[in-house]
């Protein structure tokens, strides 16, 4: 796994309260971790904090996912 | 419109005595105290450096638990008070075996929670991190985790409570306020049950600046933090803060009977009356907390020669001698045969729990036979028949047992308890 990956997934953990083991690629923020509307805003300003980029909000609509978050921060890391 | 008649079936709390309601109780009768340094936080130049902290730990031996009451991610978005309030309520519940589950049950079931002022230190951390970090870096939590009526919110969706949900802000009167309010509802036939009580923590250095700047704090025992408390004797010069959480079942009696459930005590008085008088001072003449106590009696249909134990507002303030000026008025001749003790020598003052956490103590105090002390009354500084139960418990005859709250503002909340077996 990725350092990406790895800093994404403990966040996550930390966030949301879920088993790590859950927090895999396809698991969806919402539907899989128990996430309501307000931890998606949160989740997304940790990442922002963490990777110390800006995520703006309709980059933030398109992550839903475990995958989703570190696609988009390892692109942004790379940049 | 007759009013129905409403008891307490449950209790809840979280104290600086303990993280429930017979290890508070237990401690306070044995004459301990819940003071130390405080240590959350740089207190060096404030001119109060005690506080009365809920002794946190695994839960064991009467310590107070937080994961045992809001998994740690739901605590993170919180300020503490949601956090007490949710003990004290799903305490109270259990302890009144009431686990509302059909629809009809839950419609009928609400919360009145108060709190003095909320999130404070939510509100003093967010707004650093808005200046050092600019709008982007503010929690979607930071509003609903801070707003004083999320304690109500947050026990209503735990246990699915779909009845009235109110809220009571009323400085150090809403705990108090919130047990009368809700017991008005239950009387009028919005609800059958409601959890009510007060709950609060400000213990943080904003806090304890503001309160210090209205010189209402104890600044003269900052190296001996359990003598700062001392309600009615000549060297108090300040209430000490505490923090926590009271919550009580209460219910119509007809619900309550037909369940089948126990039964501490009916709340049969409750007054409320306002000062008009000074934004943080009681007038001299004592004028509001005397109509506010009479106002109860009359509601209650005793007479004050019934009234066997009053838990005083007593903060250990100079305030302290113009509430025991209107309790003598209103009390009379009978004063001499009276108890009052304040028990905020024990815990401090817990602002807008403390109305809740009193009126608990009240009602244990009937269901035990004893009056807590007013711990620290070393040197009396006034003369009066009333028993100011000093240093030790006392045990005695409690029938009827009355309860002050007096806020910032001039707000004034008086309950009246009695033995639900009592003969009339």
């Amino acid at each position: 796994m990725s350092d990406v990956a790895e800093r994404v997934k403990k966040i996550v953990v930390e966030h949301l309260g879920v088993e790590p083991e859950k927090v895999v690629d396809n698991a969806n923020f919402i539907e899989d971790l128990g996430a309501d509307s307000l931890d998606t805003v949160e989740l997304v300003m940790a990442f922002e904090e963490e990777f110390g980029v800006e995520i703006p909000d309709d980059a933030a609509e398109s992550i839903v996912t475990v995958g989703d978050a570190v696609k988009f921060l390892e692109k942004a890391k790379a940049a | 419109m007759t009013l129905r008649r409403v008891v307490v079936t449950g209790l809840g709390m979280v104290s600086p005595l303990g993280g429930d309601v017979e290890t508070s109780w237990r401690r306070l009768i044995a004459g301990e105290n819940g003071f130390r340094r405080i240590d959350t936080f740089e207190a060096s130049d404030l001119p109060c450096q005690i506080a009365a902290y809920i002794p946190r730990g695994d839960g064991a031996n009467g310590t107070f638990n937080p994961d045992q009451w809001m998994e740690p991610k739901e605590q993170r978005k919180v300020d503490d008070f949601i956090l007490y309030a949710m003990a004290a309520s799903t305490q109270a519940l259990a302890d009144a075996q009431w686990k509302p589950e059909t629809r009809e049950q839950q419609i009928s079931t609400g919360v009145m929670f108060g709190a003095g002022i909320g999130g404070l230190s939510g509100i003093a951390d967010t707004a650093l991190l808005l200046k050092e970090k600019g709008p982007r870096r503010v929690s979607p939590f930071f509003i609903p985790g801070r707003l004083i009526n999320l304690a109500s919110g947050y026990v209503s969706i735990a246990h699915g409570l779909k009845g009235p949900n109110h809220a009571v802000v009323t400085a150090c009167s809403s705990g108090a306020h919130a047990i009368g309010d809700a017991a008005r509802l239950i009387a009028l036939g919005d609800a059958d049950v409601m959890v009510a009580g007060g709950a609060e923590s400000a213990i943080c250095r904003i806090g304890i600046a503001g309160f210090a700047a209205c010189k209402a704090l104890c600044t003269a025992f900052n190296d001996q933090p359990s003598r700062g408390s001392r309600p009615y004797d000549r060297d108090r010069d300040g209430f000490v803060m505490g923090e926590g959480a009271g919550a009580l079942v209460l219910e119509s009696l007809e619900h309550a009977k037909a369940r089948g459930a126990k039964i501490y005590a009916e709340l049969i008085g409750y007054g409320l009356s306002g000062d008009a008088y000074h934004i943080t001072a009681p007038s001299e003449d004592g004028d509001g907390a005397y109509r506010c106590m009479q106002a109860a009696i009359k509601r209650a249909g005793v007479l004050p020669s019934d009234i066997d134990y009053v838990n005083a507002h007593g903060t250990s303030t100079m305030a302290d001698g113009i509430e025991l000026g209107a309790v003598e008025r209103v009390l009379g001749n009978a004063a001499s045969d009276v108890s009052m003790s304040s028990t905020k020598s024990a815990i401090g003052h817990l602002l807008g729990a403390a109305g809740a956490v009193e009126a608990i103590f009240s009602i244990l105090a009937m269901r035990d036979q004893v009056a807590p002390p007013t711990l620290n009354l070393e040197n009396p500084a006034y003369e009066t028949k009333l028993d100011l139960v000093p240093l030790q418990a006392r045990k005695r005859k409690i029938d009827v047992a009355l309860s002050n709250s007096f806020g910032f503002g001039g707000t004034n909340a008086s309950l009246i308890f009695a033995r639900h077996d009592r003969a009339h």
